[in-house]
């Protein structure tokens, strides 16, 4: 189902089927042009697929905004290792929702999607590991699942094309870095999340040490459209070097929170009014978090003239991220927030390398003391300097992905750290809306 | 052997070998670069980012650790980036530590003291509460203090990966990680305290040691390990006349870094409350305390009587004494006693393998250093991870680092069944031909229930194989080795010269009919005997054969005197006198003196040990050994095999006693880290 | 140890799931399942699942210690779980914790003295967009207000469990 009404500003390619009567069953997939790129694909040679998700422009979704053609690209597909697919289905950054919509709602949209990456790096298994959170995720993936195989979609010599291919759900239990692609695998194989040492990357020594497409859902969700409608045809809806739409998550200080797809490159300005219905109760923006919480914080000024896509945001020095929007209005407290985000990381971190480790705790502790008004102004610079020795120098980006933003909101919004100083309480704490 | 790589750090033009890490490339040329958790021989982790370089064309700094040296790479240890990243990862690592440097055993020889010193800051920026853990008692030998642990894993890989055990682990995440033990509240483990040596920091200690002396304090002496027959080289830190800790800091010797629990921790036998401080004289029935002159005289006296009326003489010598005390025990029972009623407590038949190797002219003799490079083994009998702890951890490194193949017949499970290429119950190997036949070289190990005739067929089957085949017979103790090579057995004389004279063997010399018994460093009535007329026995304790002598003459333990053993495969090495304990004298001196006061000691010649060495090279084929190796710690590996032997010895006489990991025969009774762990296993 | 026949399904087939000799894949997941039916990662649980995973109890631990939705100790009945992470923290997520703990009268992985709720400040759950959110068991509750907690508290109370997770 959908929890929010949509917008109609959407391209809606992904989502195209949501909120059809029974949407997840596979007998309205079919109807609605399903596998119909799959088929297309098995009568394609393997170089011709991966050749139209690079003209697609596809980039990856789960984050790291990698081109997906070209990651397919270094399988080796003549190694005499089976190879896997993966679908990193553990959506755990803060402010992401959207794997969990388009598996809700459209589950053999992702299953077509894995299915021509299995025929693209000659695949015969997969795996799709959600987070465990996501039970009845699991329950409505197994159902299709289910059906597929019924159907002849899965399993041995699909649709007569002498193509098999296995599929299975994994679900993880409760760990932010199991999101991170080798720390999954490592999850998968039954271990700690511990990320691993890279090279080899998982294309190469991947799942079960074999080679392996690892990629997030909506990376998978967009294959059976660039199939079915050329890769062209997708890369066409985004801008330049970066194709198709985005599942984007408003979430915050918006009136119309929601998940959305909106085609790379959308306005930010017009993404909050428009889509969003703008900022609650009339407040002003101050701080715009573009995807998840790991993505350096933008001011109300940064985003101005801003676009949801790589590179305008690699240009303010943030990141498009997972699509997770964070909205903070200007009654928001920047130091609860740069807190709140910090036990975040500082619970997640795998605890493997030093800085990630002790980092995130102590700037979880020094945040705590300040917002509760015990702080001092050498803390501010202190705050910035921790930061700066995690940047870079941990094993695996959550370490990155917690100095990040704490370093963006110290250096932007100093201001407030200074009013919190001298034991003065929070300004801006205020009571729970009722409601 | 393909071209090195050529790489420059830090301006200078450098060479290595494909595949060599960066730090490792550096650390042969004399740079630095600081690490906790790489450490060679175990898998990487990268986890404590001490290791970060500039490499050139790089965006972010690397871990030496994990990166290999590439053709024309460009690398700076040296900048100011890299001086910044170290400091301040031990800002972090400090965060949570609770720098209680002064009551730590550590302190001094810790890596993050060290490392601090060096790379860190002057003052911490740290103001919040530390984390904080109880220390926990793991085992009679193992206490863990989380809060000084940094997490480099190092412990978890060691037990894991280099003994094969796997009882460390990681539990929780994040900042509360900790290491922590197989059952739960505590270990059950070899307890052999690698974990505790190779940990950087105090975060593991060990029972014996822990709040016994500030390193500094110790003088250390590199000797060997009196316990089994492998010969692993221990340094002992001693201060006044006492040993506190073993352990081999500085890996060098046969075993490199490896120890079992005996040799890091079962030295403690020697200041045992039990331990004999003055010679016995047994009056009137009872054993009483007596000047070593009066002892040395009593015991001359009576030999030289027994000598003058005709008597019979029966000596047992010793797995545990050095060669040059079997040397001069069996020529004083030759040459001043007139008899051939020489013999010891046979562990395995090296006689008959000797033999057979020589009759077919091919095999060798495996070192230890053979075991981790050979590609092949072959072990029959023995369960080698409790009985040869060295032996198998060489296999067992061998099998990690080149994958050697590993074919196991026991009659019981053992420990190499979880990685050898075959794995068979029973004695019989004859089914492994073909398999055998298909390896470019073998080395077969086999214990005590492969004697005379099954050892002959062996050799037959080694040379069967036509391949290069080495072996090791295996043998109990720190010198059955050198027991035999010496000819403590009436058939042979030093070097497996045949005597060519009739003699006594140890089970007859323990019917009860000699006139003297003289029994040096053994325990021949553990298991029953009738006592003699006359026993004089030297030993450390009043075991069941000393407690029925006459005379006891209190020995000094292979601590506490210089001298030559030889392991179980023919490795000589020196013992080197690491303290000095009241009342004890060496075996040696004991004999000198008692060959002295029999104005006998011109004949056998100065009992000096490195002067019967000299003998021993002289007469003892194979033992042309370079001195200066030994000298100096080293080993070197006899070669006894000089032509058939005859005549041939009574295999049935062969017996090991099979030691496990917390047991070495009546040593072993006196060692309160052997006992402590086995209670321990017996309360969990 | 028994399990349901539902549960021993779910092992067989996890056990089928990955290539030979990749079995200790399955441990997180029968963990999972298994504490769902057993009602947290008894001891005894951990031997069985090392048993049948051919691990040993050391690993088992390791591994489940590091998992934050795996629990040593009991829930309750009904374990609410409170999302204060950013986006539900923006929606006064942390002030619906501080109604949860006053309505239970329990904190942080505590459990109701009837053993009906236990409760936890979580990490984000993926429901970012219609936050502050909780997740009671499995079953995600989305714009949740103080009074919309109490009411769902007070209607699950003494009722058969709601989710997957079966007592
Ligand atoms: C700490 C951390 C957490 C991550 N969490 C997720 C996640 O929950 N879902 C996801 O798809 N990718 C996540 N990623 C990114 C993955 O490592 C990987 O880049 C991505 O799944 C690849 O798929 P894509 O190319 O389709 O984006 C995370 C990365 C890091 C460093
Ligand atoms: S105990 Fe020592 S070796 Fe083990 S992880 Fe801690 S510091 Fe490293
Ligand atoms: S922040 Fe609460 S569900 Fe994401």
């Amino acid at each position: 189902m959908l929890y929010n009404e949509p917008s109609p500003l959407e391209t809606r390619v992904l989502s195209r089927r949501f909120g059809q009567p029974n949407s997840t069953s596979i007998e309205t997939y079919l109807a609605d042009e399903g596998y119909a790129a799959f088929k297309k694909a098995a009568g394609m040679t393997p170089e011709k697929i991966i050749e139209e998700v690079k003209i697609s422009n596809l980039r990856g979704r789960g984050g790291a905004g990698f081109p997906t053609g070209m990651k397919w690209s270094f399988v080796p597909r003549t190694s005499p290792k089976p190879k896997y697919i993966v679908v990193n289905a553990d959506e755990s950054e803060p402010g992401t929702c959207k794997d969990r919509v388009l598996i809700e709602n459209d589950p053999h949209q992702l299953i077509e999607g894995v299915l021509i990456a299995g025929l693209a790096v000659d695949a015969h298994a997969g795996y799709i590991y959600v987070r465990g959170e996501y039970r009845y995720l699991i329950e409505i993936l197994d159902k299709a699942i289910a059906e597929a195989y019924e159907k002849g979609f899965l399993g041995k010599n699909i649709q007569g094309t002498g193509f098999d291919f296995e599929l299975y759900t994994h679900t993880g239990a409760g760990a932010y870095e199991c999101g991170e692609e080798s720390a999954l695998l490592e999850s998968l194989e039954g271990k700690r999340g511990i990320p691993r040492i890279r090279p080899p990357f998982p294309a190469v020594a991947g799942a079960f040490q074999c080679p392996t497409v690892l990629n997030n859902v909506e990376t998978y969700c967009a294959v059976p459209a660039i199939l079915r409608d050329g890769g062209a045809a997708f890369a066409a809806l985004g801008i330049p070097k970066a194709g198709g739409t985005k599942m984007t998550c408003l979430t915050g200080h918006i009136n119309k929170p929601g998940v959305y797809e909106l085609k790379l490159g959308f306005p930010v300005k017009q993404m909050i009014e428009e889509v969003g219905g703008g900022i609650r109760m009339g407040h002003k923006l101050k701080a715009f978090i573009p995807g998840g919480s790991s993505c350096p914080v933008l001011t109300a000024a940064e985003v101005e003239g801003a676009n949801m896509d790589y590179d305008s945001m690699a240009s303010r020095k943030s990141m498009l991220g997972s699509g997770g929007v964070i909205i903070m209005d200007d009654q928001t407290c920047m130091v609860k927030a740069a807190l709140r985000i910090m036990k975040f990381y500082a619970h997640e971190s795998c605890g493997w390398c030093i800085p990630c480790r002790e980092g995130t705790t102590w700037l979880r502790k020094i945040l705590d003391r300040f917002h509760s008004g015990g702080g001092t102004r050498a803390d501010i610079n202190l705050i910035g300097d921790i930061s700066r020795n995690m940047l870079g120098r941990t094993f695996c980006p959550l370490g990155d992905a917690a100095a990040m933003p704490t370093l963006s909101i110290v250096e932007k919004f100093r201001g407030e750290f200074e009013d919190h100083l001298n034991g003065k309480p929070c300004p801006y704490e205020h009571e729970m809306a009722t409601a | 052997m393909p071209d090195p790589v050529k790489l420059t750090i830090d301006g200078r033009a450098i060479t290595a070998a494909p595949g060599t890490l960066l730090i490792d490339a550096a650390k042969a040329a004399g740079i630095e670069i600081p690490a906790f958790c790489y450490y060679e021989g175990l898998s990487l982790a990268a986890a404590c980012r001490m290791c970060l370089v500039e490499v050139e064309k790089m965006p972010k700094l690397m871990t030496a650790c994990t990166l290999p040296v590439a053709e024309g790479m460009v690398v700076r240890t040296d900048t100011p980036q890299v001086a910044t990243a170290r400091k301040y990862t031990l800002e972090f690592l400090l965060t949570n530590h609770p720098l209680d440097c002064p009551v730590c055993d550590k302190g001094g020889e810790c890596e993050l003291q060290d490392m601090v010193f060096r790379y860190g800051a002057g003052e911490s920026r740290y103001t919040e509460i530390k984390v904080h853990t109880p220390e926990k008692q793991f085992s009679p030998v193992v206490f863990f203090d989380a809060p000084r642990c940094i997490l480099c894993f190092r412990c978890v890989r060691i037990c894991n990966e280099g003994m094969g055990v796997g009882a460390l682990g990681v539990i929780q995440r994040g900042v509360v990680s900790e290491i922590a033990p197989n059952m739960g509240d505590h270990l059950e483990c070899d307890e052999c305290g690698a974990c505790i040596d190779i940990c950087p920091v105090g975060a593991l200690t060990s029972g014996s040691y822990r709040y016994q002396t500030r390193p500094w304090e110790m003088t250390h002496v590199g000797t060997i390990c009196t316990h089994c027959a492998d010969g692993c080289k221990t340094t002992l830190g001693t201060r006044n006349n006492h040993i506190i800790r073993g352990n081999n800091r500085d890996h060098s010797g046969i075993n490199g870094e490896f120890l079992c629990i005996k040799g890091r921790y079962a030295f403690d036998f020697y200041d045992h409350p039990d331990r004999l401080q003055a010679p016995l004289i047994r009056k009137n029935g009872k054993l009483e305390e007596v000047s070593w002159s009066e002892a040395l005289t009593t015991v001359a006296k009576k030999f030289t009587k027994t000598l003058a009326d005709n008597g019979t003489f029966g000596v047992i010598g010793s797995n545990h004494t050095t060669n040059e005390e079997n040397f001069y025990l069996q020529k004083f029972a030759r040459k001043v006693l007139h008899t051939n009623n020489v013999d010891h407590h046979r562990t395995g038949d090296v006689v008959t393998l000797l033999d057979a190797l020589s009759e077919a002219g091919q095999g060798k003799l495996a070192s230890v250093a053979d075991l981790y490079e050979r590609k092949a083994f072959l072990i029959l009998g023995a369960d080698l991870a409790l009985e040869h702890p060295l032996l198998s951890n060489q296999i067992r490194s061998n099998f990690r680092h080149h994958q050697a193949r590993i074919y196991v017949v026991t009659e019981k499970p053992v420990r190499e069944d979880k990685y050898c290429a075959a794995s068979l119950r029973g004695r019989d190997y004859s089914s492994l031909t073909e398999k055998l036949q298909k390896e470019s070289e073998l080395v077969i190990v086999f214990d005590d229930s492969y004697c005379g005739e099954d050892v002959r067929k062996l050799v037959a089957f080694g040379t069967s194989l036509g391949i290069p085949v080495s072996y090791v017979p295996l043998v109990d103790y720190s010198n059955s080795r050198g027991a035999i090579d010496m000819g403590m057995v009436p058939e042979l004389l030093p070097g497996y010269k045949p005597s060519g004279q009739p003699g006594l063997h140890v089970n007859e010399m323990l019917e009860g009919n000699l006139d003297v018994l003289w029994v040096v460093g053994a325990n021949p009535f553990k298991a029953g005997g009738k006592k003699p007329a006359f026993l004089v026995v030297q030993d450390l304790f009043l075991t069941e054969t000393a407690s029925q002598a006459d005379i006891v003459l209190p020995a000094a333990c292979a601590y506490e005197k210089y001298g030559t053993i030889t392991n179980v495969t023919g490795e000589v090495q020196r013992l080197k006198l690491a303290i000095n304990t009241m009342g004890a004298k060496p075996d040696l001196d004991i004999m000198g003196f008692i060959a002295r006061e029999m104005s006998a000691a011109a004949i056998l010649g100065p009992w000096f040990p490195d002067t019967i060495t000299d003998q021993i090279v002289k007469t003892v084929h194979g033992y042309k050994v370079p001195m200066a190796t030994l000298a100096t710690g080293g080993a070197a590996q006899t070669m006894p095999v000089n032509g058939r032997i005859s005549p041939g010895t009574l295999p049935g006489l062969v017996h090991s006693d099979h030691n496990g990991l917390f047991a070495s025969g009546t040593l072993g009774r006196y060692s309160k880290v052997l006992n402590s762990v086995v209670e321990n296993r017996a309360r969990h | 140890m028994t399990f349901s026949p539902e549960l021993e399904g779910r092992f067989e087939k996890l056990l089928r799931s990955y290539p030979p000799g990749r079995q200790r894949s399955a441990l997180i997941p029968m963990l999972l399942y298994a504490q769902d039916e057993v009602g947290c990662v008894s001891d005894e649980l951990i031997d069985e699942v090392a048993k049948r995973i051919g691990v040993t109890t050391l690993v088992v631990n390791e591994v489940m210690s590091y998992y934050s939705m795996l629990h040593r100790k009991p829930l309750g009945k009904f374990h609410v779980q409170v999302c204060t992470n950013i986006s539900c923290l923006l929606n006064d997520g942390d002030k619906l914790y501080e109604h949860a703990c006053k309505k239970l009268g329990i904190g942080h992985k505590g459990v109701t003295p009837d053993g009906e709720f236990s409760l936890e400040e979580v990490e984000c759950m993926g429901a970012c967009s219609w936050a502050p959110a909780i997740q009671v068991n499995y079953d995600f509750h989305h714009f949740v207000t103080p009074e919309k907690l109490d009411r769902l508290l007070d209607g699950l109370k003494d009722g058969p469990p709601g989710g997957p997770r079966k007592k």
